[in-house]
């Protein structure tokens, strides 16, 4: 009777388990076997995938960087407050993350472009955002940059209050705290969190077309270039889709072998 | 005893989940050919002017949105039994999308060098329906003060162009090269509603597009000509993928003086 319940359980919840495993490992798996491995090599070295990788590289490292220096300090307030306009704060952040990145990329537009709210008292100075790199940045920002904080606010909440007050009472600033003891103990957040944004950051694509446009070596990442290249060489697309793979779980390794657990 | 009930709502509720999830699956993947669906809907076999039942995927062009929008709203008005479909994108878009099992009934593309890649053995039937030339578009400001083609290789003026994988990026490489003119391109965009679309928010100062776009634009574009012997013409061609009488009825408005009067109302030219 016990074997027999145990084992209805077992198909109940293995059947939906197993295919929730199935709907997202058999499409990676599809994609291994629809590479064409001897070409690889080849298809990497085509003109265009030079200039989008410089590109996606360069620009994923200043939404890092961006992130870091920006997020951080945001994650410590809304760590450390509890007020009523905190939870607002972080239900606002929430919001990016749930957004269709097109919409971010018209939102983005809507700011940055050269009739948006910024962008148009930028005209003037000759400054123009859209087709330019500045804005395939801006718009990795928008779509990562709630991954880091919410990662790091986590981290920075597990942090027993006590350590604050005690460097209070030493003499200690909040910016001096924050350096000296916040942030290293919170430096596996704050790694998961650049992970996460990072890979996110990496995988942009709607609010990078809508708002940056796609142009070779200036706004061309390599997800518009998997795009682009699907309609002219699938193969191309399918070399480019499986660097992408292994760039992706390599960072995403190394990162969980150094830091993550 | 008093455990058996709670059991028993999971161990019927969850297995029926997983067997309708499997079944939705299996039926995703089954319906790779288009088919007519009965809709079974009163209405259309009662006193309509028309008997034809199901369903009519359209793959369209993006610079054919309007003039189907248009096409499809007048045959359905005439046969209500029928619901016609239309998902438009980028003719390359499209054709991958049909070769990798999309449902669709009809492909129509910008030009018949797009038709190439498509796989042969699912085409019943081409026919050509329209042209199309190629036309600048400017924001109604015209700020880049563009009046002839030569203007796009100024460094000041903002060009967007459509991908060179689409058709109109491929003709507008043809024209710049007869033009012997070098644009000042800052995108390449994945289709032509795409490209015109920044020009109309005023970012880009002036887009190659086709002269239908133009027209179909209204009051938010304005448009340069671009001199015939530069220009790159277009042939439409409407693939038909199915046998379904709907289907051919479809084609066949498409077809008809009315349906041709349609799609040039838009801009097109006669075929």
């Amino acid at each position: 009777m016990r074997y027999a319940a145990g084992w209805r359980s077992r198909v109940a919840l293995g059947v939906p388990a197993g295919l929730a495993l199935l709907l997202l490992v058999v499409p990676l798996v599809a994609l291994l076997l629809r590479a064409d491995w001897a070409r690889i090599p080849s298809d990497l070295a085509t003109p265009t995938v030079l200039p989008a990788l410089r590109l996606s590289l360069t620009t994923t490292s200043v939404t890092a960087v961006l992130c870091l220096l920006l997020g951080t300090p945001l994650a410590w307030f809304l760590a450390r407050s509890d007020h009523r306009a905190t939870s607002w704060v972080r239900a606002l952040l929430t919001v990016p993350l749930v957004l269709p990145p097109v919409v971010g990329g018209v939102a983005l537009l809507m700011t940055w472009g050269r009739n948006g709210v910024i962008g148009q008292h930028l005209t003037p100075f000759g400054i123009q955002i859209p087709f330019t790199t500045v804005a395939v940045v801006l718009a990795e920002t928008f779509v990562a940059m709630p991954y880091y904080v919410l990662a790091v606010e986590g981290a920075m909440r597990g942090l027993d209050p006590r350590l604050e007050s005690v460097a209070r009472t030493l003499g200690a600033s909040d910016l001096r705290y924050l350096r000296t003891v916040g942030i290293p103990l919170v430096l596996p957040g704050i790694a998961s969190g650049l992970a996460l944004a990072w890979a996110r950051a990496l995988g942009e694509f709607g609010a990078t077309i809508t708002f940056a446009g796609n142009f070779q070596g200036r706004t061309q990442t390599l997800p518009l270039l998997v795009y682009v290249e699907l309609e002219r060489d699938p193969q191309v697309a399918i070399s480019i889709s499986i660097m992408l793979l292994a760039v992706s779980v390599l960072v995403l390794g190394v990162l969980r072998g150094r830091w993550l657990r | 005893m008093s455990t058996r009930s709670p059991r028993r709502a999971p161990r019927t509720l969850v297995p029926a989940v997983a067997t309708g999830l499997a079944a939705l699956l299996l039926t995703a993947c089954g319906t790779t050919t288009p088919s007519t669906t009965a809709t079974g809907q009163p209405a259309g076999t009662g006193g309509g002017p028309s008997s034809l039942q199901g369903t009519v995927t359209v793959l369209a062009a993006a610079s054919l949105t309007e003039s189907f929008d248009r096409l499809k709203h007048d045959f359905e008005a005439a046969h209500p039994g029928v619901t016609v479909e239309t998902s438009y994108g980028s003719s390359a878009t499209l054709v991958q999308q049909v070769n990798n099992g999309a449902p669709a009934s009809v492909i129509a593309l910008a030009g018949t060098a797009a038709a190439k890649p498509l796989d042969a053995s699912m085409v019943k039937d081409t026919k050509t329906f329209a042209t199309n030339v190629l036309e600048i578009a400017v924001p109604p400001g015209n700020p880049g003060k563009v009046t002839s083609i030569d203007d796009l290789s100024k460094p000041s003026v903002k060009v967007v162009l459509c991908a060179d994988t689409v058709p109109c990026g491929k003709a507008a490489k043809a024209t710049f090269a007869k033009a012997r003119v070098v644009p000042n391109v800052v995108s390449q965009e994945v289709d032509v509603k795409a490209t015109l679309a920044k020009v109309k928010l005023g970012e880009a100062d002036a887009a190659v597009v086709y002269h239908s776009d133009v027209v179909a634009a209204k009051d938010a574009v304005k448009g340069v000509e671009i001199p015939s012997q530069v220009n790159t013409s277009l042939t439409y061609p409407v693939i038909t993928l199915s046998d379904d009488a709907a289907t051919k009825a479809f084609v066949a408005y498409l077809l008809s003086a009315q349906g041709l009067a349609t799609v040039q109302s838009f801009g097109f030219g006669a075929p």
